[in-house]
């Protein structure tokens, strides 16, 4: 618990890149207005800063989450930013919560009967968890690929791409323009153009995870959250993903739970520490692999436990 | 057998006596499982097939039981009572059983109602089916003082099918892996499209398996339909009036003292199987198509 104070603030403390948004933020009352506008936006700070730079620096930040499966509680009161355009990597042993918080983020923890989640989850300045907020709209805006690949083993390559948007309801006219978009976004496109007919399922592995990551792009998401996208894939099928990572991040904020620490360093601009489900330490991935702040966290990247 | 160098490692003479005789017993119990299956496909196809023609399933059955054979007609009143009172049935049941089962897994899960609802459909489950008969009797004919008619053993047929359509979806819905249901849902999409859209179409060819089961269940019932639908000669495509049905014609028929009448009984008893098995293949067929993987 002592940790959490110190791990906290070397989350605030990045304090340049913290402040930029800040203009931005108070050129307009809601910075989720100001990003919605920017590319016309009347905001001279936006503008300056180019369209990247346009979305708040912090696009999903966690305030005292806290998450529960009856009356265990997992996750122990985590205060979190992740960035906008950035990757962050949440690493930790098995077990500590990393999983559940993430699941948190998109409010897919409170699918398993018995879970609930406490504290805030705010996307911009919007907390997800607001009772007013829709659901639906959650997992509209911040999608999410799971550990195993999972396509929808009804459906051809080409329906398994558009089923976002068909069950969105936004599945109305031509898909095929988005299809084609999002299977080349996800790097698939040149492996899949003669097989948009076939079974999803009959794809290999490392394919079917990038059809699932299609999927979730395909319905054009604000965030993308990963949860140990490759863990069931062999090395190469890894590389393409971790490239496919760096490539999306220009487009979404991306938050990958990993086991694998050379997956962390690879591809995080951003590293997390988690441990019993509170978070040890949190700052850029190279310091956190070389000079951690907390001891725990050396012990973990040098492979002393975990 | 290991000999030589692998000797140590190979099985016991006991153990390979031990292993004979369980496969043996094995073996055994499944020849025997098969006897009485087997006997009635043959007693079907040796009693009933004789009896065959075309006229046999295009004339309605004339009611001169103690005459010579060509005098006592066909079946063809009870194939169309039978096809009428159980698609009313299988209408009712169908749609309400998947989406009890749909609740059930969906959303009731683990609940007190939902739980409450398994041991009531559990219960239901094992009612005689002549009780679902008595309820409609006393229901709809005693109670509202109107005699039989197809529609009230359609009805009786429908809650005997309820409770197997029910369980049945329910152990295929619990079948379909979470991790399906999670990623629809990841993507944004409401419940219920999940449900429509992922759950179901992967069910299919399970819910089809479950539901064939309830109309084979529900064709071949004799006692909720004598006192709901009755019986009678004539083909009656009203299904507001007294029905035919093939087990009921069955019922009747084999009672009887004349020969060509009990043959008749075969030979109806060998349309219902085929009537089921070509179903079943249609269905099967149909969902084979409907399924990509």
């Amino acid at each position: 618990m002592t940790s959490e104070g110190p791990a906290s603030e070397i989350a605030d403390m990045e304090p340049d890149e913290l402040l930029e948004p800040d203009p931005a933020t108070a050129g307009s009352p809601t910075p989720t207005d100001s990003r919605a506008n920017a590319p016309g936006g009347a905001s001279a700070a936006a503008t300056d800063q180019g369209a990247v730079q346009a979305k708040p620096a912090v696009n999903v930040r966690l305030e005292q989450l806290r998450a529960f499966y009856g009356e265990a509680e997992q996750v122990k009161g985590i205060d979190l930013d992740f960035r906008a355009n950035e990757v962050t990597a949440i690493i930790g042993p098995s077990g500590c919560g990393k999983s559940t918080m993430v699941r948190c983020i998109n409010r897919m923890h409170e699918e398993i009967p018995g879970a609930r989640a406490e504290g805030r989850v705010l996307l911009d300045d919007l907390d997800v968890y607001d009772p007013s907020v829709d659901v639906v709209a959650v997992r509209r805006a911040i999608g999410m690929v799971f550990q195993k690949p999972n396509p929808f083993p009804t459906m051809s390559v080409f329906d398994n791409v558009a089923a976002g948007l068909r069950l969105t309801s936004r599945g109305r006219g031509d898909l095929h323009p988005k299809v084609e978009a999002a299977l080349r976004s996800a790097g698939l496109w040149d492996e899949v153009a003669d097989r948009l007919t076939e079974p999803g399922a009959g794809l290999s592995g490392g394919q079917q995870q990038r059809l699932c990551i299609a999927r979730s792009l395909a319905v054009d998401p604000e965030v993308i959250l990963m949860d140990e996208p490759c863990s069931a894939l062999d090395p190469i099928a890894t590389l393409r993903i971790e490239e496919l990572v760096d490539q999306l991040k220009t487009r979404v904020t991306i938050v990958i739970v990993t086991h694998n620490m050379q997956q962390a360093a690879r591809v995080a601009d951003r590293t997390a520490f988690m441990l019993d489900g509170e978070l040890i330490e949190v700052g850029p991935t190279e310091e956190m692999f070389t000079k951690p702040t907390d001891p725990r966290t050396e012990e973990y990247v040098t492979g002393k436990f975990g | 057998m290991s000999a030589g160098r692998l000797a140590p490692y190979g099985l016991t003479p006991a153990r390979k006596r031990r292993d004979r005789t369980a496969r043996g017993a094995i073996l055994a119990g499944t020849l025997v499982a098969l006897i009485p299956l087997l006997a009635i496909v043959y007693y079907l196809l040796e009693k009933g097939l004789g009896s065959l023609s075309w006229s046999f399933f295009t004339t309605d059955p004339t009611g001169n039981t103690f005459f010579k054979a060509a005098s006592i007609g066909g079946i063809q009143s009870a194939i169309i009572g039978t096809i009428e009172i159980v698609a009313l049935a299988s209408a009712i049941s169908i749609p309400i059983g998947i989406g009890v089962a749909v609740w059930l897994v969906e959303y009731g899960r683990n609940s007190w109602f939902a739980n409450t609802v398994r041991f009531f459909v559990d219960v239901m489950t094992g009612v005689p089916s002549i009780i679902f008969g008595l309820f409609i009797y006393i229901a709809l004919i005693i109670g509202t003082g109107s005699s039989y008619a197809g529609y009230k053993g359609s009805l009786a047929l429908s809650l005997l099918m309820l409770p197997i359509v029910i369980r049945s979806v329910e152990v295929i819905l619990l079948l379909v892996p979470a991790a399906l249901r999670e990623s629809a849902l990841a993507l944004g999409a409401p419940r219920w499209r999940v449900i429509f859209s992922i759950v179901l179409p992967t069910a299919l060819p399970g819910i089809v398996t479950g539901v064939l089961l309830a109309i084979a269940r529900a064709a071949g019932e004799t006692a909720p339909l004598l006192f709901t639908a009755g019986a009678t000669l004539k083909t009656n495509t009203n299904l507001s009036q007294f029905m035919n049905s093939l087990p009921v014609q069955i019922y009747n028929d084999v009672t009887s003292p004349t020969t060509a009448v009990v043959d008749r009984a075969w030979a109806a008893a060998l349309t219902l199987v085929l009537m089921i098995l070509v179903l079943n293949l249609i269905a099967r067929l149909a969902a084979r198509r409907s399924r990509i993987a």
